[in-house]
C-alpha cells in the first residue's frame, strides 16, 4: 500500500467535444478543445512546474512558474492560462525557462522559513516539489523586510493557519469562492504587504469560514495545514471509502498512518462530490475513536441493574435466549427490529433477513420511517420507484431551482456548494420554506428570485396554487403529459386542480403567501427549459407528508420537468444510507427492491432463496411498536444503528415503551440514548471499521472500505450473524460482497450491482438490471417505472393538521439541523464541531421575544401539548412572527418531548415540523429535563459499576 | 394497540382518499392501504372497533373498514 497521490493536472477537464492536436516537447497530444496547455501536457505525463494551479480551480496565471514557449508565439505564456489550439508546438523546458523558473522560485525562497526537515509540510509540500524541479540551489537576496515573523492563527479546531509559510498564489482563496462559494478569504493589501485574510483580516473562527477545508486541499504549502497532520506527521497510505454523514455520499481518501487516520480527503474522482467536503466529512472523524466509545458486550436483567461486560459468546447466547424467550411467552410476534440509515446496505438487508426469516414476522422498520418515508411512498405511486429521478450533476443543467423544505448548505453542504455554483452561473432560485435559508440571501452572490414564506402546515396548500397556476394559466407540457402519463387520472387532476378553492386567491389566508408571489413564481417554474425541484423534511414530517410528495410528482409531470438532465425530483437524504436501507428491504410491508410483502412471486422467491417461511402479512412500523409495547403485545426489540429514545417524536411515550419492553438489544458504538434503556449491548464498529456499501440521494452505490480493525472485534453484519445463528437461523457469510451477491440476485434493480463492478466504476447508480449495466443517472427517461410504464396523477386536497396554534399555545415551532452538527449528534458532538454549535438554540423572530420578554440567551420554557423543555433564546428574524424554530443535536435540550404523535396520513412519518408551543421566560431547567438528567447520570453509574466490577 | 390512535390513523387515511369523487373508489383505496401498511394486530382491532362501535369513524372510513373486513 501507499499514498498513491492523485495527478494534479493544473486546470479543470474541458467538457467541450471538439478536438484539437498540438505537439508538446515533440509528442503529439489530442485534447478537448479549451483545456490548458498544461493540463494537456500533464495528460502525456508532462509535468510543467507550477504553484498558483490546481485542477480543481480555474486557472489564475500569477507565479508565472508554468511559463512555456509556443513556436512562432511571443514570450512566455503561461501554461496554465493558455488554451490548446490546433497545430500549436509547445516547448515546456530549455534553458530560458529554466532561467525564468528559477528566478521565479529564488524571490519566493528570498521570503520563505527554510525549516523543511521539521516543516509539517514537509513530504507533501509543493513548493519544496518545485524548488527541486526547477533545480533551485542558492537564494542571493537577502531581503530586508519578510514574512517570517508573522503571527499563526490556530482558532481553528482542525488547521493551521501559518502566513509566514503563505507564497499569496490565490489558490485558497479560488478554492473558497469556485468550490464552496463562501467567499470567506481574500487577498487584503497591494504588493509586499498583500496577504490571505478571513473576512476583514478576522480570524478563521470568526470570519464566515464555514471550515469545508476546500482551501486547505488547495494550499500547496505548509500554511494551511490539517492539525492532526502537525501532530502525527505525514500519512502513508490511503483507502478510499464512503463518509459516513449526510446523503450526499462523499467519497473519501482516508490518509492513513498505520490503522490512525490522519487525515480524511476528498475524493478528486468522487462522482457525488468531485473532491469537495464540508467540515464533518473531512474533520469530523475523531468520533470513531472518542473515549466514549464502548467496546465489550454488555448485559443486565433490568435498566436498574448495573451493567456487565461479557463475552461475545455470552452476550449473543443471552439476546438469542431473552429473544427465544419472549416469542414462547407472548407469541411470534412480540420481537422486532430497528435498522438505521447509519448502516450499510450489507448490515441493514441481514438485518431484515434475520427479522423476516429467523424471527418469523416482517416487524422490521428503519429510520426512514421518521424522515423520507413519504417519499417512498408517494414517488412509487405516481413514478412507480421510492426514489429520486436525477444525478447531484444534474443541477449543474437546471435553469430553476426550487427548493422546498430543504437547506443544502447546512443539511447537505456539498451539493449546496454544487447548487450555488450553478446559482452563480444565472440559475433561478425560488425557496419555499418558512425560515430564512442561507441561499434566500445570505450566500454570496446567490439572492433567492422568490422566497415563499408559508406557514407551517400549509405545503400541500401551496404546492396545489402552483398546479393551479400551470393548470389553468394552460403551461403545462402536453405532450409529454399525453405520451408519458396516465391520461384518466390526469384528467381528474386537472379538473380537481384547477377549481377556485385550489387558486393562489384561495390560498393566500392558508399559506400567508401573497397570491401574486406564488403565480410568479409557478409561470418561472413552469417556462423554465429545465426546471427541477429539490426537497427535504420540510415536505415529509408533516401530517400531509406523502400528499406533498404526490403534489411535487403531479407538478413536476404536467411540466414536463422528468425524464432528463437539469429536471427531476429529487429529495435530499438526511443520512448517508437514507435511499439503500429502504432499497434494502427495511420497511414492514416490503422486501428488498420495494416489492410488497404479499406479492406471492416475490414471496416465493424469498422463501425459497432464504429457506424459511415467510410471513406475508406487513409488521409493526415504529410506532405500532412503541404502542404494542405499552399494551405489552411487542416486548422484545433489536435496535442497530438507531437512537429512536432522542430521535422519535413525543419522547415520553417512547421512553414508556422502552421500559416497558422486556429485552431491549442495542447495537451501537456508543451508549447512546436508547442504550440506557437497554437489557443487552452489542458494541458497533464505526464506518472506518467495517466494508459494505452506502447509497446516497441519487441511488449512487458506493464502496465503504475498511481502514481500521474494529475496536470491538467484530464488524457489525457480523454482529447480526452471530444473532441470527444462535437463533437457529443460520448464516454463514464470510464478507459482505457475498452479501450484496445474494442481494443482486434476489432484486431486479441491483441486478448487476457487485463488488467488483463497483471497484471498476468508483460507484453505481441503480437501477442496474444485469451485468452489463453501468448504472442510471436519470431515471424515467422513456417511460416511469410502474406497470403501464405511465406517469400517475392523485389528488392533493389541502387538510390542515390538527395541530393549530391557540390561544393556550400561539406559536408553531419547527425544526431543522445545522452545518457543524449531524442528527442525534451522537457523532458530532464527540468532536471538536461543538465550537461551532455546542447547545441547541431556540430562534425567535423580535415581534414575539418582545411580546414575552425575552432576550438572546435568555433561558425560556417551551410548553406543547406533549410537553415541556427548556432552550436559550436567540432572537432573529430569520424566522417570521409566529414561528419559532430549533435544531435537535443535543439529547439534554428534549426538543422531542414537545413535538406530538401527529403522523403522515400514509407512513405514520412523524409531523416534526409542525408543533404549537408557548414560549416564555424561565430560570431553570424543565421537570423532564431535570429527571431525564438524574436518569442519565444514574445509567451512567451503571455504566460504571459494571466496567469497574471486571 | 390503543383504539383512539387507530381511529385517527385510519380517518387520516380516509381524508385523503375524500378528495376522489366516486366514494366507491375512495373506499376501496383505504381499504386497500390498510390491508397493505397495517399489522393484522391492528387491522383486527378496528374492524372489531367498526363492528361493535365506530362512532369516532367517519362514513368513508367505516364503508373502507367494512370492505376491509370483507377481504
Amino acid at each position: 500500500m501507499s499514498i498513491n497521490k492523485e495527478q494534479d493536472f493544473g486546470t479543470p477537464a474541458s467538457t467541450a467535444s471538439h478536438l484539437v492536436t498540438l505537439e508538446i516537447d515533440g509528442f503529439t497530444v489530442t485534447v478537448p478543445e479549451g483545456t490548458s496547455i498544461m493540463r494537456a501536457a500533464a495528460s502525456i505525463g508532462i509535468d510543467i512546474p507550477k504553484l498558483c494551479a490546481t485542477d480543481s480551480i480555474e486557472p489564475f496565471g500569477s507565479c508565472r512558474l508554468c511559463v512555456v514557449q509556443i513556436e512562432g508565439g511571443r514570450g512566455m505564456p503561461a501554461s496554465c492560462t493558455t488554451p490548446a489550439a490546433e497545430g500549436l508546438k509547445v516547448v515546456t523546458q530549455n534553458q530560458k525557462l529554466a532561467e525564468v523558473r528559477r528566478g521565479v522560485m529564488e524571490l519566493y525562497i528570498s521570503d520563505h522559513p527554510l525549516d523543511c526537515l521539521t516543516c509539517s509540510a514537509n513530504g507533501d509540500c509543493e513548493l519544496q516539489d518545485m524548488a527541486g524541479a526547477v533545480g533551485l540551489r542558492e537564494v542571493r537576496y537577502n531581503p530586508i523586510e519578510t514574512h517570517l515573523d508573522a503571527i499563526k492563527d490556530e482558532s481553528n479546531p482542525y488547521f493551521s493557519f501559518d502566513p509566514s509559510k503563505c507564497i499569496v498564489c490565490s489558490r485558497c482563496v479560488r478554492a473558497c469562492e469556485e468550490t464552496q462559494g463562501t467567499f470567506a478569504l481574500t487577498i487584503d493589501g497591494r504588493g509586499f504587504d498583500s496577504k490571505v485574510s478571513p473576512s476583514q483580516n478576522e480570524s478563521f473562527m470568526d470570519s464566515e469560514c464555514v471550515s469545508c477545508g476546500a482551501c486547505v486541499q488547495a494550499c500547496p504549502t505548509a500554511t494551511l495545514m490539517e492539525k492532526s497532520v502537525i501532530d502525527h506527521g505525514q500519512p502513508e497510505h490511503a483507502i478510499i471509502t464512503t463518509c459516513a454523514y449526510c446523503g450526499v455520499g462523499c467519497s473519501f481518501r482516508a490518509e492513513m498512518k498505520g490503522e490512525q487516520v490522519i487525515r480524511m480527503v476528498p475524493n478528486k474522482d468522487g462522482q457525488a462530490n468531485h473532491g469537495h467536503s464540508c467540515v464533518k466529512g473531512r474533520f469530523a472523524f475523531g468520533y470513531a475513536t472518542h473515549k466514549d466509545r464502548m467496546t465489550k458486550p454488555m448485559i443486565r436483567s433490568s435498566i436498574k441493574d448495573a451493567w456487565q461486560e461479557v463475552s461475545w459468546e455470552v452476550a449473543i447466547n443471552h439476546a438469542a435466549s431473552e429473544l427465544k424467550r419472549i416469542q414462547a411467552k407472548y407469541g411470534k410476534d412480540a420481537i422486532g427490529g430497528i435498522t438505521s440509515s447509519r448502516c450499510t446496505n450489507e448490515e441493514v438487508y441481514i438485518m431484515q433477513k434475520l427479522i423476516r426469516a429467523g424471527f418469523g414476522n416482517n416487524n422490521v422498520d428503519t429510520c426512514a420511517r421518521v424522515c423520507h418515508s413519504p417519499t417512498g411512498y408517494g414517488l412509487k405511486q405516481t413514478f412507480g420507484e421510492s426514489s429520486g429521478t436525477q444525478d447531484f450533476d444534474s443541477v449543474m443543467k437546471a435553469d430553476v431551482i426550487i427548493v422546498i423544505g430543504a437547506n443544502p448548505t447546512d443539511g447537505h453542504p456539498v451539493f449546496g456548494s454544487q447548487m450555488k455554483k450553478r446559482l452563480r452561473q444565472g440559475g433561478k432560485l425560488i425557496v419555499v420554506d418558512p425560515r430564512e435559508i442561507d441561499l434566500v440571501k445570505n450566500s454570496p452572490h446567490v439572492k433567492a428570485n422568490y422566497h415563499l414564506k408559508l406557514r407551517p402546515g400549509t405545503n400541500v396548500a401551496l404546492i396545489n396554487a402552483f398546479a393551479h397556476v400551470i393548470v389553468t394559466e394552460k403551461l403545462m407540457d402536453e405532450a409529454f403529459v399525453k405520451d408519458r402519463c396516465d391520461i384518466a387520472s390526469f384528467s381528474k387532476w386537472e379538473t380537481f386542480i384547477a377549481q377556485e378553492h385550489n387558486s393562489p386567491e384561495a390560498t393566500e389566508s392558508i399559506t400567508g403567501v401573497p397570491a401574486t408571489e406564488i403565480r410568479a413564481a409557478a409561470r418561472l417554474y413552469a417556462t423554465a427549459n429545465n426546471a427541477a425541484i429539490y426537497y427535504g423534511l420540510g415536505v415529509t414530517e408533516h401530517s400531509q407528508g406523502s400528499t406533498m410528495v404526490i403534489g411535487i410528482a403531479n407538478m413536476a409531470m404536467a411540466t414536463g420537468n422528468l425524464g432528463r438532465v437539469g429536471v427531476g425530483v429529487n429529495p435530499l437524504r438526511g443520512q448517508n444510507n437514507v435511499q439503500g436501507s429502504c432499497d434494502m428491504g427495511s420497511f414492514p410491508h416490503e422486501f428488498p427492491g420495494y416489492r410488497h410483502v404479499s406479492d406471492p412471486v416475490t414471496h416465493q422467491m424469498f422463501e425459497a432463496a432464504w429457506q424459511a417461511e415467510l410471513s406475508s402479512e406487513p409488521g409493526l412500523r415504529i410506532p405500532n411498536m412503541f404502542d404494542a409495547a405499552l399494551d405489552k403485545n411487542f416486548m422484545g426489540l433489536y435496535c442497530e444503528g438507531e437512537d429512536i429514545a432522542q430521535s422519535d417524536p413525543d419522547i415520553q411515550h417512547v421512553h414508556a415503551a422502552l421500559r416497558s419492553m422486556e429485552c431491549v438489544i442495542v447495537q451501537d458504538i456508543f451508549l447512546n440514548e436508547t442504550a440506557k434503556f437497554a437489557h443487552v449491548f452489542l458494541p458497533g464498529a464505526s464506518f472506518l471499521e467495517k466494508s459494505g456499501t452506502f447509497t446516497n440521494a441519487e441511488r449512487r452505490i458506493s464502496p465503504v472500505r475498511k481502514v481500521m480493525t474494529p475496536l470491538a472485534g467484530y464488524q457489525d453484519w457480523e454482529v447480526t450473524q452471530l444473532l441470527a445463528n444462535a437463533m437457529g437461523y443460520p448464516m454463514n457469510y464470510n464478507h459482505p460482497s457475498e452479501i450484496m451477491d445474494e442481494i443482486a440476485s434476489l432484486t431486479p434493480t441491483f441486478a448487476g450491482v457487485s463488488y467488483e463492478k463497483i471497484d471498476q466504476l468508483g460507484s453505481i447508480q441503480w437501477p442496474c438490471y444485469d451485468e452489463a449495466s453501468v448504472g442510471t443517472p436519470i431515471m424515467h427517461e422513456d417511460s416511469f417505472m410502474r406497470d403501464d410504464g405511465k406517469g400517475l396523477f392523485m389528488l392533493t386536497e389541502f387538510i390542515p393538521t390538527t395541530e393549530r396554534s391557540s390561544s393556550k399555545y400561539p406559536l408553531i415551532l419547527t425544526t431543522g439541523r445545522i452545518l457543524s452538527q449531524y442528527n442525534v449528534g451522537a457523532q458530532t458532538r464527540r468532536t471538536e464541531n461543538n465550537a461551532w454549535h455546542a447547545e441547541d438554540l431556540l430562534e425567535i423572530h423580535p415581534h414575539d421575544a418582545e411580546d414575552r420578554g425575552v432576550k438572546t440567551d435568555d433561558w425560556v420554557g417551551i410548553k406543547s401539548r406533549a410537553g415541556e423543555t427548556v432552550l436559550r433564546a436567540l432572537v432573529t428574524d430569520r424566522v417570521q412572527p409566529g414561528v419559532v424554530y430549533t435544531t435537535f443535536h443535543f439529547p439534554e435540550s428534549g426538543a422531542n418531548v414537545i413535538t406530538t404523535d401527529n403522523s403522515d396520513w400514509a407512513t405514520n412519518c412523524p409531523e416534526y415540523k409542525v408543533t404549537a408551543v408557548q414560549i416564555s421566560k424561565v430560570n431553570q431547567p424543565s421537570e423532564w429535563q431535570a429527571k431525564y438528567q438524574a436518569f442519565s447520570e444514574k445509567q451512567l453509574d451503571l455504566l460504571e459499576q459494571g466496567i469497574s466490577n471486571v | 394497540m390503543k383504539i383512539d390512535r387507530l381511529i385517527r390513523m385510519a380517518n387520516d387515511i380516509s381524508d385523503f382518499f375524500n378528495a376522489e369523487s366516486n366514494k366507491e373508489i375512495a373506499a376501496e383505496g383505504i381499504s386497500k392501504h390498510i390491508l397493505r401498511s397495517w399489522d393484522p394486530r391492528m387491522r383486527n382491532d378496528i374492524i372489531t372497533y367498526c363492528m361493535q362501535d365506530g362512532s369516532g369513524l367517519n362514513d368513508l372510513t367505516k364503508v373502507a373498514i367494512l370492505k376491509l373486513q370483507q377481504s
